[in-house]
């Protein structure tokens, strides 16, 4: 089975999850509701500059638009007895997250290009720049790929992960230099380095500040290099854990 | 030619073996029936036919595919039912059709031509754009059906494929199953339901414990076990069960009004019963020699269907 042949039915994974989980009212209104909440909370009285708090609500949007469905879908889909007759489709496993993953990250770019756009009229320059675009595709991916990593365990009971996946995506948000500049976080910054959302912060900023941490490509690249390990890694223990589903 | 192939399949659940060394195999276009009791190990075996869990030991070949080495060309040829599966309930009973054409990589056109028929086939094309959510049981099992059909499968798995439906429902997939039979199509079900196996099955294999502790057609399995045959009478007055201890009848049960008297002479018991009711002054108002049933079957090889 040719590997074209799988990613067509990755595809068809991936619409299906558009049309059942993604474009419904309350999953778009929380994709943005979410990170306009914490972005409205963290600059009420703050003296930051606008535009820098600006990049870390299209980071987070990203984030959370992305990373908001995948962790619940395996879950959900082993309650309601869905992911059995996936399982027993001439579908690899590797496919069957390829579309999870490829639904999030094509949910995500909407959300984010929304945003981008309210931002533009905002600051009314010019932000669209060609490693942004290229950042939001590997970071949708990566992000994508990380929720699938939080569905692993195998319940079928969607509140589980949720609550695994609050614990792990809010602390993440605050060493990623969402609300503060990399340089002032003092020795959280070494840990921020772990995280993908940091790379994806950094390279919004560039694009609207004309400054960040590291050059824009390296973003993008390190991103990239995130959404390869995490998403092989939740493969692999995705088809590790596959039997204790059932 | 057999088109399903297993040995000494094994799948333990840390320490508790569900399935036990079973072998056997299913020729191309026979009805197969795995019939036994609740946890007896029947769809822990469809799972690893069908390649959804992996065997502890031994090896399934499905059509000459390895199902651990070539999945997916031997899943390509197969339509499954899963046990207690659904259909996705948020979209229309058209739209899962179409996604299973998708997954088995079917082309556009032809994956609605095939959903079209079926939809009508299964008397559901008039609800074909409602969501699955609004449908009866019934009416989800048909479209659950209709998703396995959709590849023209050479196999069909079917997992207790009318547990819980309504005669109605159970009646056309019967229908189902004999037409897909008769085209050539193997269909490999499971059931608890004697009867089921009994009118569908040409081969049934009964199971146990996680084994195989008979295999061979329903009518053969009843000729195995005569010491099963049976006197039904019923008096116009009720009488003692002891009374109807004859010589030669191993044993009396009282079902309904009609008492059963179990004898390997069946012939030798009529006499004495009439009798018996010649003597008491009471009247036989029915009477029928019965063969044993495969529930007699079932019942004296899984010791009564305990699980």
């Amino acid at each position: 089975m040719n590997l074209l042949e799988q990613l067509k039915r990755a595809g068809a994974i991936a619409k299906k999850d558009l049309m059942i989980y993604y474009f419904r009212g309350p999953v778009i209104i929380q994709g943005l509701l979410i990170p306009a909440f914490l972005f409205f909370s963290f600059s009420f009285k703050r003296d930051v500059p606008l535009d820098f708090l600006l990049s870390g609500l299209v980071g987070m949007s990203l984030f959370f638009a992305v990373s908001a469905i995948t962790p619940v879908i395996a879950p959900w889909e082993t309650r309601m007895k869905t992911f059995e007759r996936l399982v027993s489709c001439p579908i690899s496993l590797w496919a069957i997250i390829m579309g999870d993953v490829v639904a999030s990250v094509l949910f995500g770019m909407f959300i984010t290009i929304f945003i981008l756009a309210a931002c533009v009229v905002i600051l009314g320059a010019q932000i669209i720049t060609l490693p942004l675009l290229a950042g939001i595709v590997t970071g949708a991916f990566c992000f994508s790929s990380f929720g699938t990593l939080i569905s692993v365990p195998p319940t079928d009971q969607p509140s589980d992960i949720m609550l695994i996946a609050t614990l792990i995506k809010f602390p993440l948000i605050f060493i990623s230099g969402v609300f503060a500049p990399l340089h002032d976080m003092g020795a959280v910054r070494f840990l921020s380095y772990i995280s993908p959302l940091t790379y994806f912060t950094d390279l919004v900023r560039h694009a609207m500040l004309g400054e960040s941490s590291f050059s824009p490509w390296v973003s993008v690249l390190v991103l990239a290099g995130f959404a390869v390990v995490l998403y092989s890694t939740a493969v692999i223990w995705h088809r590790k854990n596959l039997g204790k589903r059932f | 030619m057999n088109i399903i192939q297993t040995e000494n399949l094994v799948r333990d659940f840390n320490s508790f073996r569900a399935v036990d060394h079973i072998s056997f195999q299913v020729e191309k276009g026979e009805i197969f029936g795995l019939l036994g009791p609740n946890g007896a190990g029947k769809t822990t075996t469809i799972r690893m036919l069908t390649g959804v869990l992996e065997p502890t030991e031994g090896c399934a070949r499905i059509g000459g595919y390895d199902i651990q080495e070539d999945p997916i060309q031997a899943k390509q040829m197969m339509g499954i039912v899963p046990e207690m599966a659904n259909a996705y309930i948020d979209l229309s009973a058209m739209n899962n059709l179409l996604l299973m054409g998708e997954l088995y990589g079917i082309s556009r056109e032809k994956r609605k031509r095939r959903a079209e028929e079926l939809l009508k086939a299964f008397k559901l094309y008039e609800k074909r754009k409602q969501k699955v959510k609004t449908f009866s049981k019934g009416m989800k099992q048909r479209v659950i059906l209709g998703m396995a059909l959709m590849n023209d499968a050479e196999i069909l798995f079917l997992d207790e494929p009318t547990g819980g439906l309504d005669v109605e429902s159970t009646r056309l997939i019967h229908q189902m199953i004999r037409q897909f039979s008769r085209e050539g199509t193997t269909v490999f079900l499971t059931t608890h339901n004697i009867e089921e196996a009994n009118i569908l099955c040409d081969r049934t294999a009964i199971m146990n414990y996680g084994r195989i502790v008979a295999i061979d057609s329903p009518e053969k399995l009843k000729s195995a076990i005569q010491s099963t045959s049976s006197v039904a009478v019923a008096f116009r007055k009720t009488v003692e069960l002891e009374a109807l201890q004859f010589k030669g009848v191993s044993s009396v049960e009282k079902e309904g009004d009609k008492y059963r008297l179990y004898s390997r002479e069946v012939e030798k018991v009529i006499p004495k019963l009439v009798h018996y009711a010649e003597e008491t002054g009471n009247t036989v108002i029915s009477l029928k020699t019965l063969g044993p049933s495969l529930e007699d079957v079932f019942v004296k090889l899984t010791k009564g269907g305990e699980t």
